[in-house]
């Protein structure tokens, strides 16, 4: 048997559309148009809250399949930009597209979820009351409105899908315990297994290691790792070490614009970025 | 052919979402539905018209009309359940689809009184007493049984589903919501207590004759309403066990528990909170419809906010989140009522309102949880 750690279960053969456009074709972009390589798009993006300006004149772009990794000192607009591609906020000024032809700042919340943007959120956000089991079947990608819903039926496709993610985030032994009752990093890595379950082109995690055991913290960083490629990942994280060891790309935010952008290493060697992380 | 991950689960792993009709019961409960659904059917109308009137297992004309009337408050509470101990949406306001769905059955009965008024008219009396002509606008077709029986649904669920719409479009959520929803019952109060709306103001509607031609206050006329109420309750109970335990039912308390990951999962929570809201106000306006022959009266006090909080209590005494517990709860409260307004009627809301504390505090799944505790 292969051993349970690791082994994405693969998104459902009707969901795994491939990319045709001419690219390398590894990155699961179905509805999304990437024919220019990059999957998200941020352009001039303004917030402000009673004069307090969140994020100011931000541009930010994020190439399909890279595991992009956003650092910066509170109030420097992380969680906001976040707000801002799922829909949650809107903003003043500027354009968020997801792909060619999305335009996220008009659309719900949950049509952006539809759409593929998955999100964790920063305090783990599982239902409490329902067991592991159900937390995933809810979030399965499927049909949402009310009707289906009222009829929807589990058959035996997304009963193996949802043991198969189970398995990834290694939840298996509590698959019939309520998701209230696991631990802080039980309930993150189940978060993040739900929104395996939506098959996202884009996961944004708020977070993901916080409260997590050292063991636990490397094997997100494995489960990550292994995601990068069929997915598109923006994290966002305070764990530097954590971030070293991930990172593909680093885009470092203060005062709600991108300071600065690279390699963990450019990052770190940059005199903008020292300034401000360790104040002069 | 299910596959064999169906037909063997995991261990610990529960079997959900079998579709929209999932095992609904435990063979126990099946059998204590239709041992209830026997007394209901079979025994109370054989002990109230068979039985003769000095035997110690006849019940009486004014039990059957009592547990008539509790059958429909337990309807509603059943109703205030699936909205509130489900989707987490305390409505203070139930009051105003129960009474709406009354109204629109007692427009039929005052139809049918015909000539037989005090005034000889073909007007109801308020109306002659009011020294109007003919019926307003709105009456037009109510002598029509299966019109107003339509209008029984049809204007408690169009009002919840705008008032809904706006209120759940907005976002409007918490005890924000249960302040509208007491304001939208005080105002509907405040506007049926008014004689010109033309529903008879303070005195509602009273003193029916029949229902179908069949005398409104004959022995065998309230026992088939009786039994019809039985029949709704555990229909209802049925209704609400096939919602709850179908995937819409797990979205429902998902919201409950946290609205903003169904929302980030790509379920819209407006329209499953709107589904469910407008359907448990046209369940109480079924029920005031089956109230309102019963006891022979509706007015607009029925839509006072005091009573949409009593259905709270009932709900939460019994147990939120069960279906059976807010029956059971229903019928505790109400009988408790009835015995305490005969004996010490001034202490009857200090008792309420000390319920509800003692619930709240040590009871924090009303009696259904004690039954539950007391299993797990």
């Amino acid at each position: 048997m292969t051993p349970p750690d690791l082994v994405i279960a693969k998104p459902a053969a009707d969901i795994s559309v491939r990319s045709s456009s001419g690219m390398d074709g590894r990155v699961v972009t179905a509805g999304v148009d990437i024919t220019h390589g990059a999957i998200l798009y941020l352009e001039s993006i303004s917030v402000s809250f009673d004069g307090f300006k969140a994020l100011n004149d931000l541009t930010l772009m994020i190439d399909a399949g890279e595991l992009r990794c956003v650092i910066g000192p509170n109030g420097a607009g992380k969680t906001t930009m976040m707000d801002v591609i799922t829909g949650k906020t809107r903003p003043d000024l500027g354009t968020a597209f997801f792909g060619q032809t999305i335009d996220l700042t008009t659309l719900s919340e949950p049509e952006i979820a539809d759409r593929g943007i998955g999100r964790k959120f920063q305090k783990p956000t599982v239902f409490t009351d329902h067991t592991v089991f159900e937390n995933l079947e809810l979030a399965r990608k499927t049909d949402k409105r009310v009707w289906p819903t009222l009829s929807a039926k589990l058959d035996s496709t997304a009963r193996d899908r949802i043991l198969g993610i189970l398995d990834t985030i290694r939840l298996q032994p509590e698959a019939g315990r309520l998701a209230g009752l696991l631990s802080h990093g039980q309930k993150q890595w189940l978060e993040i297994g739900m929104l395996l379950m939506q098959e996202p082109q884009l996961l944004l995690l708020d977070e993901p290691v916080a409260g997590m055991t050292d063991d636990e913290t490397m094997r997100s960083a494995e489960l990550f790792e292994s995601l990068a490629g069929d997915y598109t990942l923006i994290v966002v994280e305070h764990d530097m070490d954590f971030v070293a060891r991930i990172a593909d790309r680093v885009t470092v935010l203060h005062e709600g614009q991108v300071l600065a952008e690279g390699s963990m290493e450019q990052v770190q060697n940059n005199e903008q970025v020292i300034e401000v992380f360790l104040g002069r | 052919m299910p596959s064999p991950a169906m037909t063997a689960p995991i261990p610990g792993v529960p079997i959900v979402g079998e579709g929209f009709l999932p095992r609904l019961w435990s063979g126990r409960a099946w059998s204590a539905f239709g041992i209830a659904a026997l007394v209901l059917l079979v025994v109370v109308p054989i002990c109230n018209l068979v039985v003769p009137a000095d035997s110690i297992f006849h019940i009486s004309n004014t039990t059957v009309t009592l547990i008539g009337k509790i059958m429909c408050y337990a309807i509603v509470a059943l109703a205030m359940d699936l909205i509130w101990g489900y989707a987490g949406i305390l409505s203070l306001g139930h009051g105003v689809f129960f009474a709406l769905g009354g109204y629109a059955m007692g427009m039929y009965l005052m139809r049918a009184i015909g000539r037989d008024g005090v005034y000889k008219s073909d007007l109801p009396d308020f109306m002659v007493f009011l020294d109007w002509k003919t019926y307003p606008w709105f009456w037009n077709f109510t002598d029509n049984f299966w019109y107003c029986m339509l209008l029984v649904v049809l204007v408690p669920g169009l009002l919840a589903f705008v008032f809904g719409f706006f209120a759940f479009r907005s976002r409007i959520k918490g005890v924000y919501f249960s302040i509208i929803t007491q304001a939208l019952t005080y105002a509907f109060m405040l506007l049926f207590f008014r004689n010109d709306t033309g529903f008879g103001g303070n005195n509602g509607f009273t003193d029916f004759k029949r229902i179908l031609g069949f005398p409104i206050t004959a022995p065998e006329t309230r026992m088939v309403l009786f039994c019809l109420t039985g029949f709704a309750l555990l229909g209802f109970l049925l209704l609400g066990r096939a919602i709850v335990t179908s995937k819409l039912g797990r979205v429902l308390m998902a919201i409950r528990d946290a609205e903003t990951r169904v929302m980030f999962s790509g379920y819209n929570p407006m329209y499953f909170k709107l589904f469910i809201w407008t359907l448990s106000a046209a369940i109480c306006g079924i029920a005031g419809a089956l109230y309102v022959p019963q006891v022979g009266i509706i007015n607009p006090s029925e839509m006072s906010p005091a009573n949409s909080i009593e259905i709270a209590i009932w709900t939460a005494v019994g147990g939120r989140g069960t279906l059976i517990g807010p029956v059971i709860g229903a019928a505790v409260v109400n009988l408790g009522k009835s015995w305490f307004t005969q004996v010490l009627p001034e202490y009857w809301l200090y008792v309420l309102g000390l319920l509800f504390i003692l619930v709240t505090l040590y009871l924090p799944r009303g009696i259904a949880g004690l039954w539950i505790r007391r299993r797990g």
